[in-house]
């Protein structure tokens, strides 16, 4: 059981072919045009495939271009759709707009009513059952836009940019939230953002000009990049590790103290720009940052500006202080990351692999 | 040359556009056809504005024409319309030179506003008649069925002259007639005779004769003695009060009653 | 940061000024005629009271018509595409620009006795010609590309994608219809719908031309006022005050409706009190 789609969109020149086990997530990736959306769209039923066959769980989504056309309309596919904007309806209350799924099935008003309050407490817009849409703030609104996807119980969730419309002070709660919902549920994400794959995704997609040019689980794709946009991807360093009793500890040895109250032995990932992170022959561990000591991997001359590799992580520094440290590779450098540089999460599964650091060549 | 002008409803209405287009530096002049324009030199000429009610179309665009040809160098600008909407544009102040209405009512709201040069003189009568569908369908022969039940009778609204005389006919016959519709104008009660949503129409006699192939005519020997009487006057604004009073003349002529007589007008 | 008035160029306001007044003074001009003393009785007589009676009554049915077949119309026309919709847009739209009297006369040829479902209709026993079915036809006629043309543009600028998000959700076709489209769009229904009332109240040539003018039945407010004229100019006039009066109140309402969804937060901010000490 699960989902297999086999779709070409001529007019997008889309030819994508994927299945998904019950229960996994997969995070779409590509850069704009790359038909993303387009998918999307057609797993929806808001588009009509050129050629294609598609199932969820059994059940005909599309098939087309054989020797039927089978068409499911999209209120049939137990398919919902969460986009960039929320899109609440202007004119119901957040209440209202989350259980207008419900009652669009045929469950009785007061039912409908008790679901949403449920889902709106799950994503913790409760209080605001009663506001307009034009009363909420761009987060809360996304939050009930959730509420109401999730709502009419979904076979499969699709998720386009769930957070690009987002300030950026809401999205690490937001993209908690998501992650919590995602737990088990079979989803379909689609996302610029490496991070939002890492946390959210069991596997990864990569999408360029309508085809798949890489796929496979998140951590591979991202630590062995083969194309040019899971590079750029990939740019962002990610480190796998574990929640100890003081913070986060690094399989490259970076050690960073949290605030939280994750048990011990969490699997967590550390997310740090290469641009955040100082490079000298010797620093010097302070309150507030870490230091991670190692030989120099590989120097990358990038135009106006010089990246180093070490210890798994990219570090870009200015040419001038390259040459004023004579950095070269095999030389011995600390590695200097401010705490406050770094962002903390929890990694989707288990199961995932821990103690691998990961970090991208070229942005 | 015979120039119409456009129905001008109100004249009043018509001054804001003019001023506006002052404004901007547009001559909205020489359309009027000025004293001397284009003229040929010729003493005897003059250009005068005839007001003329809308049932003398016909025979009064014979008429100017005739007249030009008889007065060279004279022009005739005539304009056509109700005679109480010409009435009233000539109480507020409408330029013309000659005044030609359907009733003596219409003319007599002019002399009171002390337009009139001299005593209008009438020059025509006209006569109710039935008209009916090319067909008739409903087999109207006379007034008594035209106020049968089921028939559809249209009529000139009492505001109107052709309504006023309808009224008179029924008090003269003694037959009531139920209009299923009450018009403004002439016009409107033909309309509505020709396309056959009518049965049939009280109308002038020389409306039937103008409207030609497209009704048919019922004469009403009863309603013979409810006559309309056209009044024609010069007016004292004009400009050309000789050839004014001379087109005048030129009409309750013997040119004019062969001219009249032959669109059905009878002789005052 | 400080916002200042935009300048415009002098002459645009002086144009603009005298385009206003081209559209105000006739109604001044109008008011001053006006037969203050006697304006009650004018405006109370029973022939002017049943035609302001009967314009009521027929615009109020020329406006459901025009919701009945207007909506459904404009959902066809922003929602799908079809081969000759554009011709069928200009169509629909030209008894905007038509003359009224044309109107009239294609009405009379199409429902008149002699025209082109005249015959069925007769055989069924309705009978369309001097009724008030006719006003209120003719009324529809010329009313209907209002609601259309208003309902269409705020169809599409809605967007289908709250109506995916609907389908997406499990909503029927109908249910979307009813719950989703027609809720974003009611502000453009109901001052599409004002619209159409303003133009059914204001019709006068399809009307005369097709329905006729008796008292009571056909004779609608422009109607009276056209005969009016011909006698009692002060009446004529005491009744166009009238109508200008309604026509105001119309189309004061259809702009009072606002867009959903932001009442505070829509509206543009304050503009920012300019310097005192700055040029004049």
């Amino acid at each position: 059981m699960g989902l297999s789609f086999a779709a070409t969109f001529a007019e997008r020149n889309l030819d994508v072919s994927f299945e998904m086990r019950t229960g996994e997530t997969l995070a779409v990736l590509g850069p704009n045009g790359a038909g993303k959306s387009t998918v999307l769209s057609l797993l929806a039923g808001l588009l009509t495939p050129t050629t294609g066959c598609a199932e969820l769980d059994g059940a005909v989504l599309f098939d087309v271009g054989g020797s039927g056309r089978t068409l499911t309309e999209p209120r049939e596919r137990g398919i919902s759709l969460l986009a960039q904007d929320a899109l609440l309806f202007p004119h119901l209350s957040a209440l209202e707009n989350v259980a207008f799924g419900p009652r669009s099935r045929g469950v009785p008003r007061t039912a409908a009513r008790a679901a949403a309050h449920k889902w709106l407490e799950r994503v913790g817009v409760a209080e605001l059952a009663h506001r307009r849409p034009h009363q909420l703030s761009g987060g809360q609104a996304q939050r009930v836009a959730l509420a109401r996807a999730l709502a009419v119980e979904p076979s499969l969730l699709l998720l386009d940019e769930p957070l690009a419309a987002l300030d950026v002070s809401v999205t690490p709660a937001m993209r908690l939230l998501l992650r919590e919902v995602l737990q088990e549920r079979t989803a379909v994400i689609v996302t610029h953002d490496p991070l939002d794959a890492f946390l959210l995704a069991d596997r990864v997609l990569v999408l360029e000009g309508g085809r798949i040019v890489e796929s496979g689980p998140t951590a591979e794709v991202l630590t062995r990049p083969v194309t040019a946009f899971g590079a750029r991807l990939a740019g962002l360093n990610l480190v796998q590790g574990r929640r100890t009793r003081t913070g986060f500890a690094g399989g490259n040895g970076i050690e960073v103290p949290l605030a939280d109250r994750l048990p011990e032995g969490t699997a967590l990932v550390l997310a740090v720009r290469p641009a955040a992170i100082g490079v000298s022959l010797s620093g010097h561990p302070g309150a507030d940052a870490a230091v991670v000591s190692a030989e120099i991997d590989d120097v990358e001359h990038r135009g106006d500006l010089v990246r180093i590799h070490a210890a798994g992580l990219a570090a870009d520094v200015a040419p001038a202080d390259a040459v004023a440290h004579g950095l070269v590779p095999g030389l011995a450098v600390d590695l200097r990351i401010r705490h406050g540089d770094v962002t903390v999460y929890p990694t989707r599964r288990e199961e995932q692999e821990s103690g691998r650091s990961t970090a991208g060549s070229g942005r | 040359m015979i120039r119409m002008r456009l129905l001008t409803r109100g004249r009043r209405l018509l001054l804001l556009p003019a001023a506006v287009l002052v404004v901007l530096g547009v001559s909205a002049c020489g359309a009027d056809g000025a004293p001397g324009d284009d003229a040929t030199g010729d003493s005897d000429g003059g250009s005068i504005t005839v007001f003329a009610a809308a049932s003398l179309k016909e025979p009064f665009t014979a008429l100017a024409e005739q007249f030009e040809d008889a007065h060279p160098g004279a022009e005739v600008t005539l304009n056509f319309a109700g005679s109480s909407d010409l009435a009233t544009q000539l109480v507020e102040g409408a330029p013309a030179d000659v005044f030609a209405s359907a009733d003596e009512s219409t003319m007599e709201s002019v002399r009171r506003a002390e337009l009139l040069d001299g005593e209008p003189i009438t020059f025509a009568t006209n006569t109710l008649q039935l008209a009916v569908p090319p067909d008739n369908p409903a087999g109207i022969a006379s007034l008594d069925d035209a106020a049968r039940p089921g028939v559809k009778t249209v009529v000139c609204a009492v505001q109107v002259p052709c309504g006023a005389a309808a009224a008179r006919v029924e008090e003269a016959t003694d037959v009531e007639l139920t209009p299923v519709s009450e018009e403004s104008s002439v016009t409107d009660v033909l309309g509505k005779v020709s396309s056959g949503e009518a049965d049939a129409g009280l109308v002038y006699v020389t409306d039937v004769r103008a409207a030609g192939e497209a009704v048919l005519g019922i004469a009403l020997p009863e309603a013979a003695d409810v006559v309309n009487s056209y009044p024609i006057a010069a007016l004292t604004g004009s400009q050309e009060s000789g050839a004014a009073r001379d087109f005048v003349d030129f009409v309750v002529g013997d040119d004019g009653r062969a001219v009249l007589e032959a669109a059905g007008f009878g002789a005052p | 940061m400080e916002l200042t008035a935009v300048r415009l160029p002098r002459w645009v306001l002086v144009l603009a000024a005298v385009g206003a007044l081209f559209v105000v003074l006739p109604l001044v001009a109008m008011a001053l005629r006006v037969d203050w003393p006697h304006f009650v009785p004018l405006v109370t007589s029973e022939s002017a009271r049943a035609a302001l009676l009967l314009s009521l009554r027929t615009s109020l049915a020329a406006t459901a018509l025009c919701v009945v077949f207007g909506v459904p119309m404009a959902l066809v026309l922003a929602r799908t595409s079809f081969r000759g919709q554009r011709i069928l847009r200009s169509l629909v739209l030209l008894p905007l620009v038509l003359p009224p009297v044309v109107g009239g006369i294609a009405l009379l040829y199409t429902f008149g006795r002699r025209g082109l479902l005249g015959g069925t209709l007769e055989t069924l026993g309705v009978d369309i010609a001097f009724s008030t079915t006719a006003v209120v036809l003719s009324q529809a006629f010329v009313a209907l590309p209002f609601l259309v043309l208003s309902l269409e543009g705020a169809l599409r600028t809605v967007g289908t994608r709250y109506e995916a998000v609907g389908a997406t959700l499990g909503a029927s076709r109908w249910t979307v219809l009813r719950r989703v489209t027609l809720p974003l769009v009611l502000p453009a229904l109901v001052s599409g719908a004002v619209l159409s009332f303003a133009r059914a109240l204001g019709e006068f040539g399809a009307t005369l031309t097709f329905a006729g003018s008796l008292e009571g039945t056909t004779r609608t407010l422009p109607l009276e006022i056209y005969l009016q004229r011909e006698t009692d100019p002060d009446a004529a006039v005491a009744l166009s005050l009238i109508l200008v009066v309604v026509a105001i109140l119309v189309v004061g309402a259809a702009h009072r409706v606002r867009p959903l969804g932001g009442p505070a937060t829509a509206r543009p901010p304050a503009p920012a009190v300019r310097r005192a000490a700055g040029a004049p």
